[in-house]
């Protein structure tokens, strides 16, 4: 479970969460739906641990696990994968190179043996498949020249591989065409599990046709206001955020 | 994918400068200072012939009228010439004859170093393990050459210089200052009276050097300076590979390292040049370290010759390097990758002349420069064609990374063309470590030191894949190791 109580974020010296409190139970998909400059994006960040977005008050834990007094790495590590709206290109680095990197620094963290080039290999195969992702897109420089669409592949493909316990998908339907949106979804939705939670932040109902979530959570102005089913993700994409403007203010 | 790791292993392991040991030897030192009779002295230890004290003579003489160059974009409390030893040795009767007769604590010192010179020793016998034989210069000595033997069968002379002066005068004598000569600038000159020794290498016609030839070499007495000259020639249709790896002890004062490397490729002949110079850079505070001035010059003599300078510079306080090819046979071919990575109170001031005199020569120079700390990295190339050079073609590509915001990065391409057939491109970048690329790696599970690891490590890789392999994975834990601390 992943538990947030009363989050207070700010970036430079302007607070953007505002004593926001939100729960995902194992295995449930919420949503996090708000209008621009809301903060969505701000609390994957903050829960990511991203330098500058200091926490000001409240708290985060994950299984009981405090969050916010771990490293970044350290939060990868113990389960927490946030896909990136913009995803960052790594001159240099093949795909591949990153991926085993990244794959074996947090299975060292754990405590785990390093996987295998063979095994890590045969599973990128079976999971680059699913994705639609050439293999040779793999041995490129990470992200480097990719479409807006391979690139959000690219980020479902780590997911996959790294095996998170948590995640928090960042406007991940941004840049997609129809296709890739499907193609997206699919390798989203095959990671659901009673093990996993997951955190859809989106500003469009469409997503959520694809990735069905159990709640949505409607976030204005650095907290939720109104939190309910899949329906009211239906309600916003046919009345708009204007009568919560007034909520929060 | 196996390098990455092992550089962040050894970067969780290594804390300073790897080196920084002392070895404690029984060493002969010529008296401090430098004048004629030194010059003398150090040749008469050699058993040189004539016409070398003559030239180093010539050299003492005009190097006594020259000024030290301030061009260069470094700044450096200069050296007191007549406070340094010109000649330190360790101490020992006639040439070693084989491993056994050199001083343990040496060999312990190469051990420390990763040259596991017994090895390739026993390697030796061993059909189709990996070769590399070995050149040993520990100050101002080379202490052994391995795989002598071997390289004889082939024809290939791989020996010390102060040998190849004694057993093969005329190849020197023909060849010695013909691409550097004596008065070429101010720290040539000063080599060219004192040099003690450094590595030749002469490959035969048609006869492909049969494995990788190195040359290690160690400054370890103190106010010493070393003076090394190397000397590479490639007979026509020859190729052969040679890889320079160099360190020093960790010391308060500054050590001045003035070595001279001239290449010569005649007829189709082709050489492979790298060095992985790892020299201690002196402290954080900029205190100490290695002034590395040093001259490295290829003539490309023959016809459809190629000269490939790859360098991986990660140490020393202050760097004066600029490693160039002559171009003088037509369709001959240049090339120069560069590493440079300073971090620190570190100064680089480093890059290539490609000079091109021939027809239809062409040349290509792969730039890659990482500041961190408050380290200065300046890149200067020139590239010229002579009016005789038509169709003369020059690509230069110029990248800059750096990382926090107080270091410094400069480019200074020189571009002169007496020719309108000649085509060359300039292209250079220069960006920062971005922040966002560092969180994103580290979303993904990777410390911040991994992090900047797999960065840079990324930022340099066309320039590593020119390295041979072994030496390839050493440079990329290099570069990582010279970074540690960078960020943060």
């Amino acid at each position: 479970m992943l538990s947030i109580q009363n989050l207070t974020v700010a970036v430079d010296t302007k607070t953007i969460l505002n004593g926001l409190t939100l729960a995902v139970p194992n295995g449930e998909v919420h949503a996090i739906m708000g209008p621009n400059g809301a903060g969505k994006s701000t609390l994957g960040y903050a829960l990511a641990g991203r330098p500058n977005y200091s926490v000001t008050g409240g708290t985060a834990t994950f299984n009981g696990e405090d969050l916010l007094d771990k490293g970044v790495h350290e939060r990868a590590a113990a389960g927490l994968y946030l896909s990136f709206q913009y995803p960052l290109e790594i001159p240099g680095v093949p795909a591949l190179t990153f991926l085993r990197t990244a794959l074996n620094a947090q299975r060292k963290l754990r405590g785990e043996d390093e996987v295998s080039a063979p095994d890590f290999l045969r599973r990128v195969r079976e999971v680059a498949k699913s994705l639609k992702i050439d293999m040779d897109m793999l041995k490129r420089p990470l992200n480097v020249g990719f479409s807006g669409g391979e690139k959000k592949r690219m980020e479902v493909l780590q997911m996959a591989m790294l095996e998170p316990k948590f995640l928090i998908l960042d406007e991940t339907d941004s840049g997609l065409d129809i296709d890739a949106l499907k193609v997206v979804s699919d390798g989203v939705n095959a990671l659901r599990s009673s093990d996993r939670g997951m955190l859809v932040i989106t500003h469009y109902q469409r997503l959520l046709d694809h990735i069905k979530p159990d709640k949505v959570h409607v976030l204005v102005a650095g907290r939720i206001v109104k939190s309910g089913g899949p329906e009211l993700a239906l309600e916003l994409e046919a009345r708009g955020y204007d009568e919560y403007l007034g909520v929060a203010a | 994918m196996a390098a990455v790791k092992e550089t962040i292993d050894t970067v969780a392991k290594l804390e300073t400068y790897e080196h920084g040991f002392v070895t404690d030897i029984e060493m002969e030192f010529a008296p401090k200072g430098l004048n004629a009779d030194i010059v003398r002295f150090i040749s008469a230890k050699k058993n040189e012939p004539a016409w070398m004290l003559e030239m180093r003579l010539a050299a003492f003489e005009r190097w006594l009228t020259m000024e030290e160059p301030d061009w260069a974009k470094v700044n450096y409390t200069r050296v007191n010439y007549q406070d340094l030893y010109y000649y330190a040795a360790p101490r020992k009767k006639a040439g070693p004859k084989s491993l056994d007769e050199i001083d343990p604590e040496i060999l312990k010192t190469y051990e420390k170093l990763g040259i596991p010179l017994k090895e390739q020793m026993v390697l030796a016998g061993v059909e189709g393990a990996p070769k590399y034989a070995v050149d040993a210069v520990f100050d101002s000595v080379s202490v052994i050459t391995t795989f002598k033997d071997e390289l004889k069968k082939s024809g290939v002379i791989f020996c010390s210089i102060s040998e190849a002066l004694r057993e093969h005068p005329d190849l020197v004598r023909q060849y010695l200052g013909s691409v550097v000569p004596v008065s070429d600038n101010y720290f040539a000159a000063l080599n060219a009276a004192v040099f003690s020794d450094g590595s030749f290498v002469y490959v035969p016609p048609g006869v492909r050097c049969p494995m990788e030839l190195s040359t290690y070499f160690r400054i370890n007495a103190e106010n010493t300076g070393q003076f090394e000259r190397t000397l590479i020639i490639a007979d026509k249709g020859a190729y052969v590979s040679y890889l320079e790896g160099c360190t020093a002890p960790q010391r308060d004062e500054n050590q001045l390292h003035a070595a001279v490397v001239e290449l010569v490729a005649l007829e189709d002949a082709n050489i492979k040049y790298s060095t992985v110079q790892n020299w201690y850079p002196g402290d954080a505070e900029g205190k100490g370290g290695i002034y590395n001035f040093v001259t490295k010059r290829a003539d490309c003599r023959g016809a459809r010759s190629k000269v490939s300078w790859t360098q991986v510079e990660t140490g020393s306080a202050v760097t004066w390097k600029y490693p160039s090819c002559i171009l003088r046979g037509d369709d001959s071919v240049g090339e120069f990758y560069s590493i440079a990575v300073t971090n620190g109170a570190q100064q680089a001031d480093t890059g290539t002349k490609m000079i091109h005199l021939g027809k239809n020569t062409r040349s290509r120079i792969i730039s890659k420069g990482v500041s961190a700390g408050r380290s200065s990295n300046t890149y200067r190339g020139l590239v010229s064609a002579h009016a005789k050079a038509t169709g003369a073609r020059n690509f230069t590509q110029c990248d800059s990374l750096l990382i926090g915001k107080t270091c410094a990065a400069h480019t200074v391409p020189y571009v002169e063309a007496d020719t309108a057939k000649a085509q060359f491109e300039h292209e250079a970048t220069t960006t920062r470590l971005s922040e966002d690329q560092l969180f994103y790696a580290m979303q993904r599970g990777l410390s911040q030191e991994e992090a900047v690891a797999l960065l840079v490590n990324g930022f340099v890789r066309d320039v590593l894949q020119e390295l041979p392999m072994e030496f390839a994975v050493e440079a990329q834990k290099l570069v990582a190791i010279s970074l540690e601390g960078s960020v943060g």
